[in-house]
């Protein structure tokens, strides 16, 4: 009984983390159609960029993280202007190819400038150990990441359905051409988001370094749960994300716990079958483009 | 009437003269069977460009001519490399028979995948194309038993072709072999993507509602050219085993199935030539490039695909095309 919850509870900060990386590819998804399997890439910039300033300038764990929020943000914008703006009209396919040229880059890069091995981070110090609560032991850091989870969703749902900006995007989401012909400008509500949730990814990377390790092939390795996570919750939708991260959190912790030697096996057919049962997602919109 | 008639000549007109080989498609044949005598110490590499050009073939059927995005593609090659291991370690060591199971086996699975590649967007599809691929790959990972798991499937003995020539350790049969299977296969794909079919093909990649209008049934063309492309990566993947005699557990990774596009890519898609051209090229550059680091060959890898989005579409093949048209042009300019 005891094992089913914590289960239960580690896949859930597991499936936080899915989701602070995911929900902004899932919105530009939406927003814009473009197949970025690159976004992967933002989450392992923050991971990098996190243990390069607490190592290199000693700056703290808990003020590095805006930090990384912010310049992974920025980094964006430049990608977004120089490589993913031409590339909005075009097939599915060029889309693909740019962005797996992205993550070899990247990988090879990152295995050039930091070596090929895992990082380790400093996590401080109260956030380290275990914490009763009903009898079951829970780590402080996964409590940590639920409760920054939960506040990032509640901001991102705030203001989404109560502020102008947030009605500009549901517009353009749901209708790009009219949103454009009342005279909201697509073009920098995209870029916006764009660094909104490369940043987002960015802040997710840095907080998973402790939970999803960090290595040249961070990109790769985790691109198939962050594609995932976006195509069954459906793009476009911050809930249906939401629901996905968390459901696929607990069952791959489940399938790794339970039956060890099925391997990631459980996740691709739960993939598989879950994409042939809602082909536009859990909580998509039926007219997805 | 007399003007449909005319209409209706001239569209045969155009087909036969797409028909006819040209001198350079004759040309690059003949450079293969000339690499023979050429190159007698490396025909172990060549065969191996060339089983991947006949991959990069199958892949470009699906989509430079169907329009299908897949990152599964080298499911299809896996399952024929087993198959063609796994009934040569078990004593049925004719290459033509092997051959032949290992095209039917990729043939059943891609019939039976294609329906579920019928349905959802074009992300959709990528996912689950994406998804039968890993979990194939998890399938052969963790059934060690059979497959011999990350260790790969030994003792893989083939026998002598019609019984007569043996697989020698230069290549040379092998070599052969592969050369007159790839003709084959690609003459057969070339008179299919020339017939009506292959238009059809073509229009559906172009404009789904419009072929429907028209009265191409899409469905059915999805399922079929999905599972003609799936036997023939199938019989690829069985001439790497027949050739080298063992089954390694990457023939089923991701990052083959990726390799793969970027080959295609880079050689031309719908060119029928891109995929040979392209793997000849990946696999020639890789080579010389990973023996001085493999980081620099991914990087440069990489910097190529983004330049190649966003400046060159068409690949090297697309490339030929453009300069071709532009100097023709340019006479034209000059002789008014």
């Amino acid at each position: 009984m005891l094992s089913i919850l914590g289960v239960i509870f580690d896949g859930l900060a597991y499936g936080s983390l899915l989701f602070v990386i995911s929900v902004g590819l899932s919105i530009t998804l939406g927003l814009m159609g473009f197949n970025n399997l690159a976004h992967g890439v933002f989450a392992m910039a923050g991971g990098y960029l996190l243990v390069t300033l607490m190592s290199k300038a000693g700056i703290g764990f808990l003020a590095a993280l805006p930090i990384v929020f912010v310049a992974v943000a920025l980094g964006s914008l430049v990608l977004e202007r120089t490589l993913y703006r031409p590339l909005y009209k075009s097939t599915p396919l060029v889309q693909v190819l740019l962005s797996v040229g992205i993550i070899f880059v990247t990988t090879a890069g990152a295995n050039f400038i930091f070596g090929s091995g895992q990082q380790p981070v400093q996590i401080p110090e109260w956030l380290t150990g275990q914490v009763s609560l009903l009898g079951l032991d829970l780590s402080r850091y996964r409590l940590f990441l639920m409760l920054v989870v939960a506040g990032i969703t509640l901001g991102l749902i705030f203001g989404l359905e109560r502020t102008r900006f947030g009605a500009k995007i549901r517009a353009s989401v749901d209708n790009q051409r009219m949103a454009e012909s009342m005279g909201i400008r697509v073009e920098r509500v995209f870029q916006l988001t764009f660094a909104l949730g490369s940043g987002l990814a960015g802040l997710g990377g840095a907080l998973g370094v402790d939970v999803l390790g960090l290595d040249p092939n961070f990109a790769v390795k985790y691109l198939v749960y962050f594609l995932l996570v976006v195509v069954v919750g459906g793009p476009g939708s911050v809930l249906g994300t939401l629901l996905a991260a968390l459901l696929l959190g607990v069952a791959d912790v489940a399938g790794k716990y339970y039956v060890p030697e099925m391997g990631a096996f459980i996740i691709y057919a739960a993939m598989i079958i879950l994409l042939l049962l809602f082909p536009h997602g859990l909580l998509g919109r039926r007219n997805a483009k | 009437m007399s003007e449909n008639v005319a209409q209706a000549s001239r569209h045969h007109a155009y087909l036969r003269k797409l028909e006819s080989w040209k001198p350079a498609e004759i040309g690059f044949w003949l450079v293969l069977v000339a690499v023979y005598f050429a190159f007698p110490t490396s025909l172990v590499f060549a065969s191996q460009i060339l089983i991947t050009g006949i991959f990069a073939m199958s892949l470009d059927i699906i989509l430079g001519y169907a329009g299908i995005v897949t990152l599964g593609h080298a499911a299809f090659f896996g399952i024929g490399a087993y198959t063609a291991g796994l009934m040569a370690s078990h004593g049925y060591s004719d290459p033509f028979l092997g051959l032949l199971t290992a095209g039917l086996a990729a043939g059943v699975a891609g019939y039976l995948s294609s329906f579920l590649l019928s349905r959802g967007s074009d992300l959709t599809r990528l996912m689950i194309t994406l998804g039968i691929g890993l979990l194939l790959f998890e399938v052969a990972n963790s059934a060690a038993s059979i497959t011999g798991g990350v260790d790969g499937l030994q003792g893989v003995v083939i026998g002598k072709l019609f019984g007569v020539f043996a697989f020698d350790l230069y290549g040379k049969t092998a070599y052969l072999y592969v050369l007159v299977v790839a003709f084959l296969l690609f003459a057969f794909t070339r008179s299919m993507m020339l017939s009506p079919y292959g238009l059809a093909l073509r229009s559906m990649r172009e404009n789904k509602t419009r072929a429907l209008a028209i009265g191409i049934p899409i469905t059915a063309c999805l399922t079929d050219i999905y599972t003609i492309a799936a036997i023939i990566a199938g019989v690829a993947g069985a001439l790497l085993t027949q050739t080298t005699a063992f089954v390694g557990i990457d023939v089923l990774s991701f990052q083959r199935s990726a390799d793969l596009l970027v080959m295609l890519i880079i050689g031309g898609t719908a060119t029928m030539y891109g995929g040979f051209i392209g793997a000849a090229a990946f696999l020639l550059v890789q080579n010389s490039l990973s023996n001085i680091n493999p980081q620099y060959w991914q990087f440069f890898l990489g910097i190529l695909l983004i330049i190649m989005t966003l400046y060159l579409r068409g690949g090297v093949l697309g490339g030929l095309a453009k300069l071709a048209g532009f100097i023709r042009s340019r006479r034209n300019k000059e002789r008014p």
